[in-house]
Parts: C-alpha cells; sequence; structure tokens
C-alpha cells in the first residue's frame, strides 16, 4: 500500500492535521496495520518537499502536529496517476510451497503433511475472518472477502497438488 | 459431549470402495466441514452417518444407540426426531406452498395444523423467508429455496442436521447467506451440523474440518 497516496487521496477532502489524517487512515485502511505517527510525518514532510502538499495553517504552539496540510495541483494529478495505474498482479511463482511439496518428497518424508498442515492453518484463517466477516460491515465484508477469495485459491492449489502428489513423486525421482 | 460417532466404516458400490475405513466424531452443537475432493466419499459418510444408507461393516453410535444394529423402523423414527436435512436442491415438494413444506415434519410426527404453521413462520422469519410462505418452491430464487430447506430442517428442533452441499447450486453471496443464517441458527438452538463441502469458503462457516481422501476420513483435531 502506498501510503503517500493513500493520505494525498484523504487530503482531497479538506486540509487536516498530522492526527487527523492517522485517524481517517486507520479507520479506513489501518483495521489490521495502524499507521505510526512517525509514518505520517516523515510522509508528510516528503510529499511537502515534492510539492504534493503544502502547509496551510499553524496553530499556536510548536511541534508537527501544529501544522495542518492541504494537497496542491500536483498532489491531485499524482493521485490521479496513482489511480489510474493498475497494481502489478503479483507473479506467484516464488511458491515456498512448492519448494517444500518437493523437498518433502526428495527427501522421503510426508508431503502429504506438509499439505493438509498447510490447508488447516489457511481454513483456520478464513474462520478468523469469516468472524470478522459476519461481526462487522461492508467495509470488513469487503477488506474480508478479498482475503478469503486469496486464502481460496491456495486452497484450491493445495487440493490439486494433494492430488497429484503421486505423479510429482515420480518426476522428482527421476 | 460426544453426539454421533462413526468407526471402522466401509462401504462399496459394485468395485468402487466408497469408503474405506472411515472414521469420525461429532460433538454436541459442533458444525464439522466434511471436505475432499468430488468422488472421495463425502456423501456416502455423510449418509451412513445418518443412517440414511447402511455400511457394509464398521458402526455408527448415536448417543448410545447403535444405528447400525436398529431395524429400519427404529431408525426412520430416529431420522425424523432427531436429525434434520438440507441437500443441494429438490428437497422441497413442488406442489405444497413454502410454507406447508416447512410445516411437514411437523405434520408428519402428529402436531395440529396450527401450532405446526404457527411454529414454521417462526423458522421462516429467521431464515428471511417469510416472504415466500404462500408460494410454491417452484416461484422462489435458488437462495430462499435453500433458505426454507434450512427452516425445515430446523423445525423439528432437531440435534443434528446434515447439510449435503446446501450451497452447490448458488452463487457465492447466496451461498454465503445461506451458511450464516444456517450456522447462526443452529448455535442457537444448540444444533450440531455435519456440513460436506468442497468450497473452503463455505467450510469457513465450521468450528473445524474432516478431510475425506479415497473413503478414508482424516479427523484434523483427532491426529493431532
Ligand atoms: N449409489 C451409488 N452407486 C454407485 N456408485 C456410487 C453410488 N454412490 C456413490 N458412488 C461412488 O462412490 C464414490 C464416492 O461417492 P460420493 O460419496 O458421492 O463422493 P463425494 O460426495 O465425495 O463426491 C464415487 O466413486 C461414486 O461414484
Ligand atoms: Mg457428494
Amino acid at each position: 500500500m502506498s501510503i503517500g497516496h493513500a493520505l494525498l487521496g484523504l487530503l482531497e477532502g479538506g486540509p487536516r492535521h498530522g492526527y487527523d489524517l492517522k485517524r481517517a487512515y486507520d479507520e479506513r485502511f489501518g483495521h489490521d496495520r495502524p499507521l505510526h505517527y512517525g509514518q505520517v510525518y516523515s510522509t508528510l514532510s516528503r510529499l511537502l518537499k515534492n510539492g504534493f502538499v503544502s502547509e496551510a495553517g499553524v496553530e499556536a504552539g510548536d511541534g508537527p502536529e501544529r501544522k495542518r496540510y492541504a494537497i496542491t495541483d500536483a498532489g491531485v494529478t499524482d493521485v490521479e496517476r496513482w489511480l489510474g495505474t493498475p497494481e502489478k498482479p503479483e507473479p506467484y511463482l516464488q511458491n515456498t510451497l512448492y519448494a517444500k511439496v518437493v523437498l518433502a518428497l526428495l527427501s522421503g518424508r510426508s508431503a502429504t503433511e506438509v499439505l493438509d498442515t498447510q490447508r488447516s492453518a489457511h481454513l483456520g484463517t478464513m474462520r478468523d475472518l469469516t468472524r470478522r466477516k459476519t461481526d462487522g460491515d461492508l467495509a470488513d465484508q469487503l477488506i474480508c472477502d478479498f482475503a478469503l477469495f486469496h486464502l481460496e485459491a491456495d486452497l484450491r492449489w493445495l487440493e490439486l497438488t494433494a492430488a497429484r502428489l503421486d505423479k510429482l513423486a515420480e518426476e522428482v525421482a527421476r | 459431549m460426544t453426539l454421533l460417532t462413526a468407526e471402522g466404516l466401509y462401504k462399496s458400490f459394485g468395485k468402487t470402495n466408497a469408503l474405506d475405513g472411515a472414521g469420525i466424531s461429532i460433538r454436541e452443537g459442533e458444525v464439522v466441514a466434511i471436505m475432499g475432493p468430488s468422488g472421495s466419499g463425502k456423501s456416502t459418510l455423510l449418509h451412513c452417518l445418518a443412517g440414511i444408507l447402511p455400511p457394509d461393516s464398521g458402526t455408527v453410535t448415536y448417543r448410545d444407540r447403535e444405528l447400525t444394529t436398529m431395524n429400519d423402523g427404529a431408525r426412520s423414527e430416529l431420522r425424523r426426531t432427531e436429525f434434520g436435512f438440507v441437500f443441494q436442491f429438490g428437497q422441497l415438494v413442488p406442489e405444497l406452498t413454502c410454507l406447508e413444506n416447512v410445516a411437514l415434519p411437523l405434520r408428519l410426527s402428529g402436531m395440529k395444523r396450527r401450532d405446526a404453521e404457527r411454529a414454521s413462520k417462526e423458522w421462516m422469519a429467521r431464515l428471511e423467508v417469510d416472504t415466500v410462505a404462500d408460494q410454491r418452491p417452484g416461484e422462489t430464487s435458488g437462495g430462499q429455496g435453500q433458505r426454507v430447506a434450512v427452516a425445515r430442517a430446523l423445525v423439528t428442533s432437531p440435534k443434528v442436521v446434515f447439510a449435503d452441499e446446501p450451497t452447490g447450486a448458488l452463487d457465492s453471496l447466496n451461498g454465503e447467506r445461506v451458511m450464516h443464517l444456517l450456522t447462526t441458527a443452529a448455535r442457537e438452538t444448540g444444533a450440531a451440523v455435519v456440513l460436506v463441502t468442497h468450497e473452503p469458503r463455505v467450510a469457513a462457516y465450521s468450528d473445524r474440518e474432516v478431510v475425506v481422501r479415497d473413503g478414508r476420513s482424516r479427523d484434523v483435531e483427532f491426529v493431532r
């Protein structure tokens, strides 16, 4: 997640203090990983240096938390560019699980065990997400569904691999 | 407390060994997913557990009663009073209204029509299908039909609900709605659910899973 772009996007609604921004970010996107204040201020100072935000008034007192930030035209252009650029689809080729299965087969250990252990861990996480989803609002549902669909894809791969283990064992043994 | 136990189940159809030494144990009130690839023996295991299909060998015990040695009459009585069933589709009587379908198991147990329909309406409201009470199953959507079927399975307050791919014919949103309502209602009434599914997102509504491969079951919690 590009925190800079997310903060810029939030600033499009109007100028805000750093702590306001952090709260808004955490509420919408940071449920599992809230921002540190340090992160917010270092990101803001980078955005300031690049001309994507400007200072919009300082309250009495000192310290960074007194400053309000506003998005600039250059910042709006940058958000637009970010939204218009697709995220790079994950290549998913550095597959640790595949390596574990092959190494289990090569060493005469149980590859089924590797697959079963992983399936069980995946389903455990899926259960937690399902619970959070059923107790939550629409935002929770969408965030959890994203994770659930990805975990489900892994599980499909685990099942498919379990069904092909005999064949894979033959090929690995060659 | 353990409610239902199967041990050493074997079942073949001609040359196919559908069950090859399967076992499983279901505790009161828990939701257990039976998972595994297609053709692995999940439905056969469920049918044996529910006393619908006699195994060639092995035992199925409900509380302290052995289903495998009971006579047919006693077994269907047990099914009617203690178990509820939800299948993939085709379980509702097409000529009856949805309300009459839900009330049917109560009527078969001798309950008066008015009482049966009152109880059925409550269950239909809980499953959010009270709006289709007067329609026939053919006039409802797939998701509504399955929720009517769940209401019918729960109306007798069973101790175990057997559900074989209950969301298999539904899109994912409707499937999840059925699963949410089914598991919530079962948890509230303390019914155990034995859920056959090959879909991980459906299985995620369970408390634990048992995997069937080639007619043998692997009970994850019992292996550990
Ligand atoms: N009534 C039947 N007659 C013949 N073969 C059957 C019958 N029921 C199941 N089988 C076979 O037994 C095996 C297990 O079937 P089933 O329990 O339906 O698997 P699953 O539900 O996991 O897909 C399959 O090979 C299937 O073709
Ligand atoms: Mg089946």
